[in-house]
């Protein structure tokens, strides 16, 4: 399970999160919406510890993160898969060392398992095989279900998916949807999804949670978003270019 | 004249930010360089890339500062007929000074760009932070292995370009000016004393760390996309030359007055 309380981060005078409490159920899909820049990627950043809040609190298993020592940190994070946006592949290395890394770093397994562990996770993202291209050669796409096999590489038991269908064509979207519902539903992991993609939010959620002004201002399954009356996850969802959320920004501006 | 101190102030807020950021970046590397597990892999590929594929450069650079030196020399001591003194001259000033402050520089924009490139890179593509979930301090990953290679690569680097070097004054001195092989060596030889040696290769293990620190941390620091990499590298490259040639002027001062 992920919680997190009363969540503020600020960069300079911009205020990202502002009093963010949310809470992810263990083994269910989370989608979180909001505008792009409204602080999604920053609020996955903190469920994994890379950035810290400046007030508040975050739980992940029960651990609040802010009182962790380097150690038990690690030993999180290697229950923990980041899918970044752009794959964030490391690019001196190959595919097949880019999957094994998590392994290769940090627990002590002979070759041949490895280099088993490591078709399994690219089979399960149907790209076996290529192993030995550099992260250069691949498309958009492959490198984010590369990114992905290294993430299920180290058998996670939560999986953060950062715009996972953000950049890919309507194919390879439905391909990822279908991915991330397969490995919920093979591997009972608990997902968080940020997406803007309202199509990929409906494919995989069993919950979707609207983020606006660095708060979750509404939670639901997919159908109890879809027929809510807030106007401001009206507008998002049906992606009306007119709405309280243009509004704001105007009168703001 | 407002406008002016203000400029001035956050000249120096800000350079005072670079030194706290070197600082802790040091003290984080010296800290993590002990830390288990210690895999010589990714410094040993570090080592080929500062050491081995520089030497190329390197030979050309030491090759013709060795002979412009000589050159430069002979025009003054021939006046005053003491051409013999050119393999002093040449031998002390490569092995106390242009060895090691040369090699440097050319290190630091060789090798030196290539990291604050690479690790800026790394920055805005967020592998940085990919490092970091996969439970991977990017220090130890990164940094350690490129200080330890720096460090190590830069005295051989030096020691196989003072070498060089004499080799150029030796040029000059045997086939053009007409003192003889053995002369000159013997020359070179007499004038040098192992404290010499033992300045040059020192500065250079301080200016490796430099390098190392410098590039490390403006690559950590870049901000935006590929300008900011841009900028990272041409801040990274000019910081270490300056604080290379400070860092030599009180190396040399110390011994000098210190230890003469």
């Amino acid at each position: 399970m992920i919680e997190t309380h009363n969540l503020h981060k600020s960069f300079g005078d911009h205020k990202v999160l502002d009093g963010l409490d949310i809470k992810i159920e263990t083994g269910t899909t989370c989608v979180i919406i909001g505008r792009s820049g409204c602080g999604k990627s920053v609020l996955l950043k903190h469920f994994v510890g890379i950035l810290k809040p400046d007030a508040g609190q975050i739980l992940v298993q029960g651990k609040d993160l802010a009182v962790l020592d380097d150690q038990s940190l690690n030993a999180l994070r290697l229950k923990t898969a980041l899918v970044f946006q752009g794959g964030a592949l490391f690019d001196s290395l190959t595919v097949g060392e880019n999957v094994g890394f998590g392994l290769t770093e940090h627990l002590k397994i002979d070759r041949r398992e490895l280099v088993e562990r490591v078709e399994e996770s690219l089979c399960l993202v149907g790209l076996a095989g290529i192993q030995n291209l550099m992260p250069s050669e691949l498309s958009g796409g492959m490198k984010k279900r590369v990114a992905l096999a290294r993430g299920i590489c180290i058998k996670p038991e939560i999986i953060l998916y950062d715009e996972p269908t953000t950049g890919v064509d309507p194919i390879t979207a439905d391909a990822i949807n279908e991915l991330i519902r397969s490995l919920h539903d093979k591997l009972k992991i608990t997902s968080v999804v940020v997406t803007h993609d309202m199509k990929n939010a409906y494919k995989v959620a069993d919950r979707i949670a609207m983020m606006y002004q660095g708060k979750i201002i509404a939670s639901g399954t997919p159908q109890e978003i879809q027929e809510t009356d807030d106007p401001v996850v009206h507008q998002f969802i049906n992606g009306l270019a007119k709405g309280p959320i243009t509004e704001t920004i105007g009168n703001s501006g | 004249m407002l406008k002016l101190f203000s400029d001035i102030g956050s000249s120096v807020i800000s350079f005072l930010y670079f030194l706290g950021g070197l600082t802790k970046l040091s003290a984080q590397t010296f800290f993590w360089i002990f830390i288990p597990p210690y895999k010589s892999q990714r410094t040993m590929e570090q080592a080929k890339r500062a050491g081995a594929e520089s030497l190329p450069i390197v030979t050309l650079v030491a090759l013709f500062i060795g002979i412009i030196l000589a050159l430069q020399t002979a025009y003054q001591l021939q006046r005053m007929g003491s051409e013999m003194y050119i393999a002093n001259l040449v031998a002390l000033s490569i092995v106390r000074e242009l060895g090691p402050v040369i090699t440097a520089l050319v290190v630091a924009g060789r090798v030196g760009a290539a990291i604050a490139a690479e690790i800026g890179s790394m920055q805005v593509t967020e592998q940085i932070d990919a490092l970091e979930t996969l439970a991977t301090n990017p220090i130890k990953y990164l940094v350690v292995p490129r200080f330890l290679a720096l460090s190590l690569m830069l005295p051989l680097l030096t020691l196989y370009a003072d070498i060089i070097g004499i080799v150029g004054g030796y040029l000059i001195c045997v086939l053009k000016l007409g003192i003889s092989a053995s002369m000159y060596f013997n020359l070179t030889f007499s004038a040098l004393l192992y404290k010499d040696l033992f300045t040059g290769l020192f500065k250079t293990v301080v200016f490796g760390m430099i390098i190392a620190f410098v590039c490390c941390y403006e690559g950590f620091n870049v901000e935006g996309g590929a300008e900011g990499v841009g900028k990272a590298t041409t801040h990274a490259v000019v910081a270490s030359f300056i604080l290379i040639i400070m860092a030599d002027c009180l190396i040399t001062a110390v011994f000098y007055f210190i230890f003469p």
